[in-house]
């Protein structure tokens, strides 16, 4: 308006209204009736509050891991072992014990997770596509003690005769190598005890695959069913089969959801307490052997030594817990913006 | 796909016919198509059928179940006469190794290489779906079954377990402190979570700016967090400094343990109601605004009411995490063995934290009350989840 009455007034000047003086943005919103200004404030004061508790996690965590960690030093990321009150503790056997029962967890969870997303978003019916949906959805929320309970009293035992055949025909693979020098077992002896191939890193591993399946899944089948119609249609129209227009079209289209929804499913698998607390046998070395007795992961450390603890072995297990937080985070983080990248790029090719 | 030409052409002849018939006379089809035939003689004389492209054909359906029947047969034969073998895994796997196989040739007599590739394919991700949801099955299957000893009997949910040993039988004692403890844990925490979650989700909508991305980011770093952290943070920051001590020995409460809840559900509840509430069309909130609404009654009249069923879903998918998550309740509530209806003092033992309890005993009836109390939280996260469905569903169709 303004810029249209100046170039009028001033008409010898032949600029036109873009050289005029730059309109002043109307804000209407500038006078709020009280309910605004009460809901704007309650909304804030809510996002505030929120801010603040989940800061307050982080900071507290750091700053009660801070006596731990200052009377450890270094030797927290390198001791295998867990014993606070005689200062001799640290996260190398836990922690790596985390990592491997969810990489174990990602190994089985990986191409459960793509072939049942691939299934439901391009083989199923139409009529089952909702019902086996909302089936995922069902089983993320199965609580985690339930797979425990399968896990312990069924699993466990169901799978010595798997356990045993693996390490006897597999035990050339480095992490499927059966440990000797405990004495129990030899690599291959027939006679071993089936404990010896119960609680390990390997049972947690299939339990918490089982939970974070469902979780991973839903994330690529999202993915997938992104992928823009026109290039399906494209790729049939060209002569390919179903699987020539899925390795085509849906795979590239859906390949960030199924890197971040795997990322995802390791972000919970590391985080994982009761179902892997139920299953394996704790330990606090190294346990590279993921088919023999004996695993470790750092929630259940918690779990099993917060009770008894002193003021100086709860700072210790917070140090322990704020290193899972941090991994967790990182690979979330991770996981989020590889989703976040891929599902803006699709959109714009759409 | 030859569906598709027939449908284009098909297409303009009948919007050509839709003004002649209401022209003349209401004379129906047989009229309509006396019209077109004229036009497009060979096409309307004989309605192409329709193809369907997602036929399944006889062969491909011999070919599938033959190739099943040999590689069973099969493998019975290697395990049965063959070689020692006795294992359910091993007969399982070698019999899917070998019905790959003989798929593989069956398909291979009549096909070329990329449809034989194309069935393969199927076949593998179907089989991976199968195993997935026959897993699961298995897993639920396992608790509901073995808890159906403690199941029938009335007073499993009548009676607390503060008067019954290990080995009574189950007659006996029951979970009622554990459905109670766990309905007053998540009460408490949807109380906290649910005003709080929603109305940051609201925030993180309504007022964009520099704050608004800090809380999504901090938010979306919270989901991260792993549960027992969180319940390890109220154990320290809350529990141990105010909690109640007798003797020197530290009592849990219900409180901590829904807050512990609360903060592991929090993010949980704000990524999902962000999500559902991004959704909301702008077109219906501009339509507020230019109707002279301010942004409170837009927010209230407009946006929460079309994201309802979204929200509902946020929210109940939240509730189900929070009641079946053991470890922070483990941390903070404690165990009781009696009825405990006072959040703040005394332990108060939820259901899943009854049932990690209860399997370690070395008790067969302990371990049926386990299973049992399992079903239960099965079934409560059951049936929220279908009320969950049935809401969304409801909504839905109202506002379409």
């Amino acid at each position: 308006m303004s810029g249209v009455t100046v170039g009028s007034a001033v008409a010898t000047v032949v600029v036109p209204e873009t050289a005029a003086v730059p309109e002043n943005r109307v804000r209407p919103a500038q006078v709020r009736p009280p309910a605004d200004k009460l809901f704007r404030g309650m909304a804030r004061g809510s996002g505030y509050v929120v801010l603040a508790l989940m800061t307050m996690v982080g900071v507290f965590l750091s700053l009660r891991a801070q006596d731990a960690l200052r009377v450890d030093g270094w030797k927290f990321v390198t001791t295998q072992a867990w014993e606070p009150e005689s200062h001799n503790f640290g996260i190398a056997g836990i922690l790596t014990g985390s990592v491997l029962i969810a990489l174990t967890a990602i190994f089985f969870a990986l191409p459960l997770a793509l072939g049942t997303a691939l299934f439901i978003s391009e083989y199923a019916p139409p009529r089952l596509k909702k019902a086996l949906i909302a089936l995922i959805d069902l089983m993320a929320a199965i609580p985690s003690v339930v797979f425990g309970l399968w896990g312990f009293f069924f699993f466990e035992h169901a799978s010595v005769g798997a356990t045993h055949w693996m390490s006897d025909y597999l035990g050339w693979i480095p992490l499927l190598h059966l440990r000797v020098d405990t004495g129990e077992a030899d690599a291959g002896n027939p006679l071993a005890s089936n404990s010896y191939y119960t609680g390990s890193t390997f049972i947690a591993g299939v339990v918490v695959a089982l939970m974070v399946t469902p979780i991973a899944c839903s994330v690529m089948r999202e993915a997938f069913s992104q992928a823009p119609l026109g290039e399906r249609e494209g790729a049939y129209a060209l002569g390919a089969t179903r699987w020539g227009m899925v390795r085509n079209v849906v795979l590239p289209f859906g390949r960030g959801g199924v890197i971040g929804g795997t990322m995802l499913g390791l972000g919970r698998a590391l985080g994982e307490t009761i179902a892997v607390y139920m299953v394996i046998s704790l330990t606090f070395r190294i346990q590279g052997h993921i088919l023999g007795k004996g695993a470790s992961s750092v929630s259940s450390v918690i779990a099993q030594r917060y009770g008894s603890s002193s003021h100086f072995a709860i700072s210790a297990l917070m140090a322990a817990g704020l290193a899972l937080f941090l991994m967790t985070l990182a690979v979330n983080f991770g996981a989020s913006m590889i989703v976040a990248r891929s599902r803006s790029g699709a959109e714009s090719e759409a | 796909m030859s569906a598709a030409p027939s449908t284009v052409v098909t297409a303009p002849a009948t919007t050509a016919t839709a003004p002649a018939t209401t022209a003349t006379a209401p004379a129906a089809t047989p009229a309509a198509t006396t019209v077109v035939a004229p036009v497009e003689p060979a096409l309307a004389a004989t309605p192409e059928p329709r193809r369907r492209v997602h036929a399944i054909l006889r062969e491909d359906v011999f070919a599938l179940v033959g190739s099943l029947i040999a590689a069973v047969a099969t493998t019975a034969v290697i395990f049965v006469w063959l070689a020692p073998f006795d294992n359910p895994v091993g007969f399982v796997l070698c019999a899917y190794v070998l019905f790959l196989l003989i798929y593989r040739i069956t398909l291979s007599q009549d096909h070329d290489r990329p449809a034989v590739r194309d069935r393969m394919v199927a076949a593998v991700v179907a089989s991976l779906a199968l195993v997935l949801l026959g897993t699961m099955a298995h897993v639920v299957g396992f608790a509901l079954v073995n808890g159906r000893r403690a199941l029938p009997h009335w007073n499993f949910y009548s009676q607390d377990i503060h008067l019954t040993a290990p080995q009574d039988p189950l007659t006996k004692g029951g979970i009622e402190h554990a459905v109670v403890g766990t309905l007053i844990e998540i009460s408490i925490a949807l109380a906290i979570t649910v005003p709080l979650g929603v109305l940051t989700a609201v925030m993180l909508n309504e007022i964009p700016g520099r704050v608004s991305r800090l809380v999504r980011t901090i938010t979306e770093a919270a989901t991260a967090l792993p549960s027992i952290v969180a319940g390890l943070f109220i154990y320290a920051t809350l529990l141990v400094p105010f909690g109640h001590r007798t003797s020197g020995v530290l009592h849990p409460g219900g409180l901590a343990a829904a807050i512990a809840i609360s903060v592991m559900m929090l993010p949980i509840i704000i990524r999902a109601s962000d999500v559902v509430l991004r959704l909301t069309p702008g077109s219906l909130k501009e339509a507020s605004y230019a109707l002279g609404a301010g942004q409170w009654s837009t927010v209230w009249r407009v946006t929460l009411p079309t994201a309802r069923s979204g929200l509902t879903t946020a929210v109940i998918l939240g509730t189900a995490r929070g009641l079946g998550e053991t470890s922070p309740v483990l941390l903070c509530a404690g165990l009781a063995r009696n009825t405990n209806w006072d959040p703040t003092h005394d332990p108060m033992t939820s259901l899943p934290l009854f049932v990690f309890n209860a399997v370690r005993s070395p008790e067969p009836g302990m371990i049926a009350r386990g299973y049992g109390a399992a079903a239960v939280l099965l079934v409560i996260v059951l049936v929220l989840f279908t009320t969950a469905r049935l809401l969304a569903r409801r909504n839905r169709s109202l506002t379409s």
